[in-house]
């Protein structure tokens, strides 16, 4: 019988996807566009959001948009109703989205002349957290119904986050939601997160969100 | 839920590995994977198997080395470890900070692999 050996391998798992995705960086960086990760579990009103988005941008950045979906065209329709180019990949039941499908949503949605582009990932806080999607931002969107107590869920998702976007605050006199425990909670995880509360229904707090887009693309137009 | 594309990256940089080193049968496969992640640990020897049917990794054995979650406090800089499944709040048992670094958590890495 052959002998047993031990072969050291000490590389990272990801490290394909790893490599896209920084290739992904600095192709868009080198066109001027700002890619974001837009994350969250179903319903928390990821596409409301970008709807406010277009609106509250005003055209002050030209925007595009890759919508990812487990099997539907839906988001991407109503985005693209309002004039923004938008292209939506169909996972195919993968729940999450990778660099190499993101690469897919770059070549067809065309960047040229476009400022940003954001990605709404797929709904799920669990597996968008550990695919590096290429994005130069990653923001996640938390609404209030979902509970105060998701960071300590979820802790991988809060700690990649540049922005998290408290979504639904129209709710708050509704339920028990303790916004000074979560911003602890999540601050704990990641001191260096942007929190910032909004409701897509009465468009509060989309000023804020909107002047952070507008500050940070800025920031490639050097 | 993600385990199979994981498994899939796995067994492509084992096969790449195995190929260099002339191997004839991989045995065991070591992974480091931090506590931070959701991996299920029987979803990727199931996928594994299924995946490596044919190959040299055929039947390899997965065994996965979870590493802790360890935060260092900002303020007096101690470290310790924290336990997602308690689900409970990230303090300092030092000082009762409020406000941690993550040091370690977050390993997606294969060590290393036992081999014909």
């Amino acid at each position: 019988m052959e002998s047993i050996r031990l072969i050291e391998v000490k590389e990272e798992i990801l490290s394909d996807n790893n490599k896209t995705a920084g290739e992904i960086r600095e192709r868009l960086r080198a066109a001027k566009t700002m890619l974001v990760n837009l994350m969250s579990s179903p319903g928390s009103g990821k596409t409301s959001f970008i709807l406010r988005t277009i609106e509250g941008l005003g055209g002050s950045l030209r925007l595009g948009v890759i919508e990812a979906d487990i099997d539907s065209v839906v988001d991407a329709e109503k985005v693209a109703a309002r004039g923004i180019p938008a292209v939506q990949l169909r996972t195919g039941g993968f729940c999450h989205l990778d660099a190499t499908m993101v690469t897919q949503g770059i070549d067809a949605l065309d960047i040229s002349g476009l400022d940003l582009v954001i990605i709404e990932n797929v709904g799920n806080l669990v597996c968008p957290a550990e695919f590096d999607t290429g994005a130069h931002r990653n923001v996640m969107i938390l609404s209030v119904p979902e509970g105060d107590d998701k960071p300590l869920k979820y802790p991988l998702m809060f700690s990649i986050c540049d922005l998290l976007v408290v979504n639904k605050i129209d709710y708050l006199s509704l339920s028990d939601f303790n916004m000074e425990l979560l911003r602890q909670r999540v601050l704990a995880l990641n001191p260096r997160i942007k929190i910032l509360e909004v409701s897509c229904k009465t468009g509060a707090g989309i000023e804020g969100w909107v002047d952070w887009l507008n500050k940070e693309a800025a920031g490639f137009k050097v | 839920m993600h385990e199979l594309p994981i498994t899939e990256s796995i067994l492509k940089i084992v096969l790449k590995h195995a190929q260099a080193n002339d191997v004839r049968k991989v045995k065991t496969i070591h992974l480091r994977i931090g506590r931070l992640s959701d991996l299920q640990d029987e979803w990727i020897q199931r996928y594994f198997d299924y995946l490596s049917k044919g190959t040299v990794a055929e039947r390899a054995r997965i065994e996965i080395e979870r590493t802790p979650i360890v935060m260092r406090c900002n303020a007096c800089t101690a470290s310790y470890e924290w336990e997602v499944s308690k689900m409970g709040d990230v303090v300092c048992p030092a000082c009762g900070g409020k406000s941690s670094t993550l040091l370690s958590g977050r390993e997606y890495t294969i060590k290393e692999m036992e081999a014909e």
